[in-house]
Formats: C-alpha cells, structure tokens, sequence
C-alpha cells in the first residue's frame, strides 16, 4: 500500500504551470517596478523552486512522514534523549492565538499575559533547580552550557581572577568540551570510575588557580547519581570554581534532589526532554539556565522582571554578558514546559521522576540477564547496557541489535554512546511507557540474541530502506537536489 | 618503499629522509589506516606551513571519527600530496609509496632521534591492539 | 495523571522484578540523603486540561495578538502569509514527535525533508551546501564569522556594517569577546554603508565582513561593492538575507557572497514572541567542513536503493569535543520542515508574488507617510518592504503608543538602538496587508497629537 511515487523527492513531483498556493492581486495604486527596486539589484530569474499542486503537497510530506518512527507512533526508549509523550493539549494551548501570534517587539502593555506567563516560569525553573535567577534566552541545551560558561568567565572577569579551564568528565556529551572552547575556555577531561562516577583523585590534581567551573552531568551518562556529588561541589567551592550542572538528565530528580542544594552554582534545563516539548525531528528544544544568585547579574539580557502591578522585559542589566541570540528566546518551547509543570503541579513532577526511575529500573532488570549492565544493579532514568559479550562470541554487535529492534517496531536505544562502555546501547524508556511496553522490548532484545548472525547483520529487514552507505555519503557529498 | 626502510614516529606517522636534500617524505603506517576503516576524507597543509615534532599538520577522517596527523620533525612543508582526497584508496593500497602525504624540508635534527625503526614501531603496535 | 501508567499492582510487579520493597527505598539506594529534597516543591497543585485550558485562556486574554489588528512590526519577525497545509502537515505526530534521524532506516522522511530544505536554501542563496539549520538569525550570523575565523586563519578582527540587525550584532559581540576577536562597526548614517568605509574598516587580520540585504532599515546595501572591498581586503563576506526577498532580489551568489545566513521564520512559522525561529545558512562548497550543525547527504542503501543519512558527521561536537567547529548540536528541525512545506506551496510563482506584494505595498505606505510634513523617509535608499519614517515632531514613543490605542501595531522605535534616530521608527509592510489597513495607518499616524503642542494640533486638525 506504499504510494511510491508520493514518495519521490518534491523536485521529482514538478510539473511546470502547477501551483499549491495563490496570493491576491495588488491593491495598491501601480508603480512601475524600476521606480521601486533598482532593475541591478533585482533577480534576472525566477527563484529556483518546483511547481507542485497543494493535493501533491500533502500527500507527498503526509506518505513521507509515514516513513520516521516517532513518539507518538512507537516506544524510542533513545538514552540521554528523554523521549518521552508530548501532551496534545500543550499543542493545542501554545497555538492559542493570544500566544501564538504575538510579535516580539509589540508594547509590553500588549502583551501582559505572556510576560507573567514567562516571569512564573523562571520562578518555577528557579524552584526545581534550587537556584535563584533564570535566564529563558538561550535556544537549546548546548545554546544555555555555552550561555552559561560565558556568564561564569564574566563573573570571574569582574572578580579580577585569570581562570581559564574548564573540566568535564571523559563520558560528558560532546558539547561540553565544545562549549567551553566556543566561551573561549581550555576543556581538560576527568576521568570516570568504571562505575561512572567522578574519578576524584584525578579531578583533585586538576583544580588549580587556572581552574575555573566543572561541568557535571548528575545524574550521569551512565543514569548513575553522583554519589560524591557534595564532596565534589566542595572540592570545586575550595578551590574557588563554580559547579556547573548539565540538566540533561533532570527527569530523574524533579522534586526529589535540587542541583541547587547539592552544590551547583549553574546549569541548564532541557525543556524539550524534561518538561515533554516536542522534538520536532531534532529541534527546536529550549536552554533556560538557572544560577545562583551572585551570578544573576551576568546572564543574558532581558530577564522578566514585575513590581507588583506590571510585567516588564529587565534590559538594565550593565554586568550582563548581553545577548546570546535574537529576541526573548525559544518562547513556543517554554509555553510548553509551563503547560507541563502546571499540569502536573509538585507531587505530579515528583511522581514523574518516581516512575522514569522505577520504569527504568524495571527494564534492566529484564534486562541484565540478556545483556550486561556494566554499572551494575540500579540506575536512575536510564542505564547503559553493552554488547561486548555477544560480539565477542557471534560477532553481533550493538549496531546489529539496534537495527534488529527496529524490525520488532522499536526504536533503537543510543548506540555507542558513551564510549567508555564498549558496544553500548543506553536505554531510557521515560515515564509514559507502561509495563507491557517494556516486557515486550525485553522479550523483543531476548528474542534478537537467538537469532542468526547473517540476519542480524543485514538488519532493518522490514523499512523501507536497508542500511545507508555512509561511505559514499561522506566521501561525495551530495547534499541537495541536482539541478535540472 | 618497503616499510623496513622507513622510521616510525609513536604516532603512526612512517618518515623517509632523503640526505640529499634534507627532504623527509611523511605518510601514515599501514596499521594506523588498518584500524581508522572507512576512510572518507583527508586535509594537508598548504605549501610553505612551518611545522614542529609533535604539532598537528593535519587531520584524516573516517566516517565517524577524526584523527590528528603529527609532524614528526621540524621544518616546511615543501609538498602536499592534494590529489590523495580523491584517492583515498591509495592509502590503503600502497600507504608507503603513493599514499604519501606531505614533504617537509628540515629546519634541524629535531624529533629525528625520537623515531623508531620499524620491529619496535611493530612491537608498539602489538601492545596497542591488547 | 493521565500520561503516566503504573497502576499500584504493576508498580508492585515492578518492585519485586527489581527486588526493592518501595519506590522510596530505591531512592534511597541511589541518591545520598544529603541530596535529597525533604521537603515538596513550592510549585501549584496540578491542574486539569479544562483547568489548565482556563489557566491558558485567561493568560491569552491579557495578550493582544497581532493576528487581531493591523500589524507593521517586523524587524527580523515577520507576519507573513502561512497556507494551512504548513500547519496540518507539520503538526503530524511522526514529523512532531520524532528526533535527529540517527537511525536513518526508520527518519527517512526527516532525512527526506531535511534534503530538500537544503536544495530549497541552495537554490534560493545560490551558494552550494545547505546545512540542516541553526538556532536563528542571530545565531547563524555569527556561526558564519565564526567559520570565517577557521577559514581565514584571521583571528583579529570582524567587520559588521551598523545597518544589521542590532540584536545579530550584540550576540556576534557577545561571541567574539569571548575569542578575543574584535568587532569593528561601519556605521550607516544615510541608511546603508560606504563600501570605501568598509574597505578602510578592514586590516589584514580581518576574517569577514557581515552586511544585511535588505538591511534592519529595509534599504538596499550596494552589496557587490561592499563584497569587493572584503574580498580586496582578503577577507570573507557574509550576507545575512531575507529569504522572502530572494523572490524577487538577486541572489547572494551573484554578488560574491561566501557565506549566506538568513532568519527563516518568515517562511511559513508563527511569531510566537520571537522563537523558535529557523537559522539559516549555506556556503561555498569549499567551506563545507567548517560548516557547524547537520547536514543530510544523498547515497544508497545496501540494496541500491536510494535514500538519505546524515553525513560529514566528523564536523560535530560530538566526534570532535573541544575540536568542534560549533558546539551546536540540535537544529530546528521542525522549522526547516514548514520553511519546505511553504516553498513547496508557494513554488517559484508564489515566492515572486509574495516580494513583489512586499515591495508594492511597502513602497506605497513609504509614499504615503512621507508626503505630508509631519513624516518623512528617514533614508533616501530604495527599501523592500521595511522603511524608516523620521516623525518630524519627535514624539515617536507617544505617536505608536496612539496608534495602538487606536488598533494598530504600527512600527518599532529605532531609538533604544540607535540614539541618533530616536525620532524614527521602522515600519513593515507584507503582503497580508491591504490598502485599506495602509491607509488606515497613514490616517492614524497623520491625526495623531502626539508631539505637538495643542495650538499645532487644532492647527493640523
């Protein structure tokens, strides 16, 4: 029942003549178009694009969308990515047009409700994290690291103190070390124990008068708490750093453990993945970061600010860092988060992270017996299983059984991610999953280890398309549409 | 050139010095382009780059990893093999001859000493892969 | 809760299979006491949807939507035309709901859509490669200085005409104060920049040069002069465009640009307050490696067939860490799938129409407020569909502040970023707009007592 042709490319799907959208003649009085833009400046051509019909439209990017798995179409237990169910009604609410259709730079009288909707959210943002002052400008979660490394070397700029490293620990994402190179910080790495904690002697020989913040991430990569985390912000406090928390892994602990309590002085939320903002296939997120409060007056410009009576946009900020993008920040993201927190209210955000952990805990239990779990018994949100046995014994590897899975209709989990596990498979299953969901997935994991290496191997059998030659992609880069 | 010939930094770069002209011709080992797989790209220095033992001159890519390529001494580069990104293949056919990557003319003895022939360059190796 | 499942018996299954007799007890296996929060959070109680849909309600009710009256804002956020086939097909739950295609078996239509945005951007730029998207406008202006900075091994200086839009050019200073790069301006008193005081601005650590087209006034920069003078200069140039435009103005190929960067959201994505937007960018094929965020590559599968993957992966923070051209990692997928949706809609026919409509529009609402003496255009330069009006009687904040009153959003002050021009604001004219709504704006502004005093007022009366 596939519709092939609905599938092609939109270029192949052009016919001249054809049109999806018509636009009214001018009304205004006729001025030649010589006396309104200069004829150099002015394209010699029409712009380059297919001319389709709206009905091929929709059904070429309807067919097309058929072809992604999705939340809401199946179990995408991808670790570190909290892919978890994304409520309609958050949809339904953002689009209002009281929200939706607002321009940012229309009066603030004019736009009352947002700003108070904005101000309750940075102080329920400040409330969970246990921080006191939050910035909702930047644009993902790298956007608010990086946001933030800039705000702690403003804040050490204006102490007069020269410090110019910044740690993470080896199984951090990627871009951490990027960030701090973007803030104009040296990245020197931790090292992590087997079990995926802190290596504090190593961290110790690294916190030197150059030291300036350590970037965490508790829980960790692994789905581990950090159990030295106290120890940890103190080591860093002595030494005169700041501890930043990355917030990727923030549905573990809403209500449970605040950053702010444990010794973070800065960090990011991740709203699309803690507070169930859509993914959108790879964005938009959102990168609000919360500090504490010497740090406040170096985050980004405007904050929302309220005296009582009206909500006002705070530009009169001298020691901020200034503006890390364009406008307020990832509004449609946020309206969402908030749409989240005040559904689910205190006890709701808690019995959120009970259920990640419990779910997560479920699964690998179910689990370790097929594949080793490394960092042994219990995890938080997620866990890092690995292949290494299986691979060493029939060659099957991680990459095998992820693409296996999605045969059974399952997305993969993460795949060689972190890669201090060997042949890992991260698996997050999130809070909206149910029970049976998860034994299906165990059973489906079990069920993949009897199976033949040879189909293993060759593995997506049933999708539309096998496994890409990412060879050939890399090696001749073809990355747009040959021209006619 | 056989690899037998050549010096070895730790590395993975081989180096051949040509006495004459004080010209080393630098390549990757046979070894190095065994476990990188999939090669997909390779950048060189431009002509006229003064390098030292120890800095990166370029980078070698496969699909989803990147690799630093160290200069084993000290000097200019006086050639750079460009065509090699559109035959990528030819540093895995021939990685001591037509895989070569750049010339460097030497400014003085430095890194020489620290190179390793080529049965210790193979014994490195062989701890590596454990 | 109505998203959660674990009733009290499977939560009990659960327990057993992991050997823990409580969900508290598991906690206290993982998390230190002296982490925990003993305490609820200050947060309010939850809520219902028809609570929550009251909560929304009424906060939306304090808002006026610019969907409701007349609206001549722009300044980088646009209200241009969205068919309702962007909205019902990007709303789609498997375009909604799914993530970064690293599992290209199972994305292929966000490989698909991601493939064709990059031909979209390609085509409309003229430049080679696309990427997949970036945060936005501002963000993508400064990625590209930053890449210049890599490409041209010129680590000192980067050159901004003073007629980009000022919030690129404070996060571009936020940016490279960080590198230690300085930030030269060209400041644009008659609207638009010398190309002589772009070439004098230049040095030869200079990476780039960045300018606007149409610039934040709406004029026209003589881009292939300015881009000359870059390139004399040794340095790279950059245009940060406005995608629309590109229906009817040449394309940044054409006048050498090396870099292109745009703010997408006026294709076909709402104004939600300024974000989430679509950054745009695209490049000479021999920058490509420079080039930070994902990127979609054409190749085969193991059966021949053809499909789609994210490629030159090796460009990414999270292959190279500290190396990493961009510490970017996510992009706006879903604005880069209803930018695609619309240029789909729109074809090359509707994009045209679309400028021209800006342009025609503009230009008579340009006319008619600077006729009269109370207003007059700010800059001679010919505009698309922004102008500047200078109010004669400099009483810009009380003038707009009126026109709201009387129903109409109509232009952004210029003062709070340029001083020199607090008797101005920028006006925005697209092809939603009609005569009447133009003219009732020429009407309101015309009328308006803001400024003068009541013998002047009676007098204009």
């Amino acid at each position: 029942m596939r519709n092939t042709r609905a599938l092609s490319p939109i270029f192949e799907l052009s016919a001249p003549g054809r049109r999806g959208a018509t636009l009214p003649a001018s009304d205004v009085p006729y001025a030649a178009l010589d006396d309104i833009l200069p004829a150099d400046a002015r394209a010699h051509a029409l712009p380059d694009l297919p001319e389709v019909a709206e009905p091929d439209v929709v059904r070429h990017y309807t067919c097309i969308s058929q072809l992604n798995m999705s939340v809401d179409t199946h179990f995408y237990p991808l670790g570190s990515c909290t892919m978890k169910y994304n409520p309609k009604r958050n949809e339904r609410l953002a689009s209002l047009p009281g929200l939706l259709d607002l321009h940012p730079y229309q009066s603030e009288t004019s736009h009352q409700g947002m700003l108070q909707l904005l101000f309750e959210l940075q102080q329920m943002l400040a409330e969970i994290a246990g921080l006191h002052v939050v910035s909702l400008q930047p644009a993902a979660g790298a956007h608010g690291e990086l946001a933030a490394l800039m705000t702690a070397a403003a804040y050490f700029r204006d102490r007069g103190e020269n410090r110019t490293k910044v740690l993470a620990p080896d199984s951090a994402h990627g871009t951490n070390p990027a960030s701090a190179a973007v803030a104009g910080f040296d990245a020197v790495t931790v090292r992590s124990t087997p079990e995926g904690y802190v290596d504090l002697d190593d961290l110790k020989s690294k916190l030197d008068d150059q030291f300036a913040v350590f970037m965490i991430t508790n829980p960790s990569t692994l789905g581990m708490f950090e159990k030295n985390i106290r120890p940890i912000a103190d080591m860093v406090h002595a030494a005169g750093g700041l501890l930043y928390l990355d917030g990727a892994n923030m549905n573990a602990i809403l209500g449970i453990s605040r950053p702010g309590d444990f010794g973070a002085d800065m960090m990011h939320y991740n709203p699309h993945k803690t507070f169930s903002g859509p993914h959108g296939g790879g964005g938009p997120g959102a990168g609000p970061i919360a500090v504490r409060e010497m740090l406040g007056p170096y985050l980004p410009a405007p904050l929302v600010a309220f005296d009582g009576v009206r909500y006002r946009l705070d530009y009169d900020r001298p020691k901020s860092i200034g503006r890390v993008r364009s406008f307020f920040g990832n509004v449609g993201v946020l309206v969402r988060a908030y749409c989240y927190i005040r559904t689910y209210g205190a006890k709701g955000l808690r019995e959120v992270s009970e259920n990640a952990v419990l779910n997560a805990n479920y699964l690998l239990s179910k689990v370790k017996h097929i594949f080793p779990v490394p960092q042994g018994e219990r995890c938080m949100h997620e866990f890092v299983a690995t292949a290494s046995k299986i691979k060493a014994e029939r060659g099957v590897s991680a990459m095998d059984i992820a693409k296996r899975l999605l045969d059974y209709g399952f997305h993969a989990p993460t795949v060689y991610f972190p890669s201090t596990v060997k042949e890992s498979m991260m698996m997050e299953p999130t809070e909206t999953e149910s029970k049976e969901t998860l034994d299906a997935f165990a059973n489906a994991l079990f069920r993949i280890t009897e199976e033949s290496p040879d189909l293993l191997h060759e593995a997506p059998h049933s999708t539309g398309v096998s496994r890409p030659d990412e060879v050939k992609a890399a090696r001749q880069p073809q990355t747009s549409w040959p021209k006619a | 050139m056989q690899p037998e010939q050549l010096k070895f930094a730790k590395t993975h770069e081989w180096l051949h010095l040509d006495p004459a002209t004080k010209t080393a011709t630098v390549g990757l080992s046979a070894f190095a382009l065994e476990a990188l797989t999939d090669l997909v790209y390779v950048e060189l220095p431009k002509v006229g780059v003064k390098v030292s033992p120890g800095q990166s001159f370029g980078e070698i890519e496969s699909v989803k990893a990147v690799s630093d390529i160290y200069s084993p001494v000290s000097g200019e580069i006086t050639a750079s093999h460009g065509e090699l990104a559109d035959h990528l293949d030819k540093l895995k056919s021939d990685p001591y001859g037509e895989g070569w990557l750049v010339k460097i003319k030497l400014a003085d003895e430095a890194g020489l000493g620290e190179l390793l022939s080529y049965g210790d360059y193979q014994k490195q190796c062989a701890e590596e892969q454990h | 809760m109505s998203y959660l499942f674990n009733t009290p018996e499977d939560q009990r299954a659960m327990l057993e299979s992991i050997g823990v007799g409580s969900i508290d007890e598991l906690f206290a296996q993982l998390v230190p006491d002296e982490a925990r929060l003993h305490r609820e959070l200050e947060i309010p109680p939850a809520m219902s949807e028809l609570e929550l849909t009251a909560q929304m309600q009424s906060l939306a009710a304090k808002n006026t939507a610019c969907s409701s009256r007349p609206c001549f804002l722009g300044g980088g956020a646009y209200d241009h035309f969205i068919p309702a086939a962007v909205d019902a097909l990007a709303s789609r739950g498997e375009f909604f709901t799914s993530y970064t295609p690293y599992q290209p078996e199972v994305s292929q239509g966000n490989l698909t859509v991601t493939f064709e945005y990059q031909t979209f951007i390609t085509r409309l730029t003229g430049m080679d490669v696309a990427n997949a998207s970036l945060y936005d406008g501002a963000t993508a202006a400064t990625e590209a200085a930053l890449m210049c900075l890599e490409a041209t091994g010129r680590r000192g200086r980067v050159v901004v005409a003073g007629s980009v839009h000022p919030e690129y050019r404070q996060t571009l200073q936020t940016y490279l104060a960080c590198l230690g790069v300085e930030l030269v301006t060209v400041g644009a008193l008659d609207g638009t920049v010398s190309a002589a005081e772009v070439a004098a601005a230049c040095n030869d650590q200079t990476a780039c040069v960045l300018v606007q087209q149409p610039n934040f006034f709406g004029c026209l920069e003589d881009v292939e002069a300015i881009g000359m003078a870059a390139h004399e200069a040794g340095a790279m140039f950059v245009v940060s465009v406005d995608p629309i435009s590109l229906g009817i103005l040449k394309k940044p190929s054409e006048y050498g640009a090396d870099i292109v960067t745009a703010e997408g959201q006026s294709l076909g994505n709402p104004l939600h307050y300024g974000g989430p937007y679509l950054g745009i960018i695209a490049c000479k094929s021999e920058f490509v490696r420079r080039m930070p965020g994902r990127i979609a590559g054409q190749t085969v599968d193991r059966r021949g067939k053809r499909c789609w993957v994210l490629t030159l992966q090796t460009r990414e923070q999270h292959i190279r860490r500290e190396k990493a051209t961009s510490n970017i990692c996510t992009n706006q997928g879903l604005f880069a799938l209803r930018a695609t949706i619309y240029l789909s809609l729109l074809g090359p026919h509707g994009l045209r129409e679309t400028a021209e409509l800006c342009a025609r529009k503009s230009h008579y609402a340009r006319s008619l407020l600077s006729t009269g003496t109370r207003f007059s255009s700010a800059f001679a330069a010919p505009t698309f569909k922004e102008f500047v009006v200078r109010d004669n009687a400099g009483a810009v904040e009380q003038l707009l502040a009126d026109a709201e009153q009387e129903g109409y959003f109509a232009g952004i002050a210029l003062g709070r970023w340029y001083p020199e021009l607090a008797d101005c604001f920028l006006v925005c004219v697209t092809e939603k707009r009609t005569r009447a709504e133009i003219e009732g704006l020429a009407s309101v502004l015309t009328s308006s007592p803001a400024g003068l005093t009541a013998e002047l007022a009676n007098h204009h009366a």
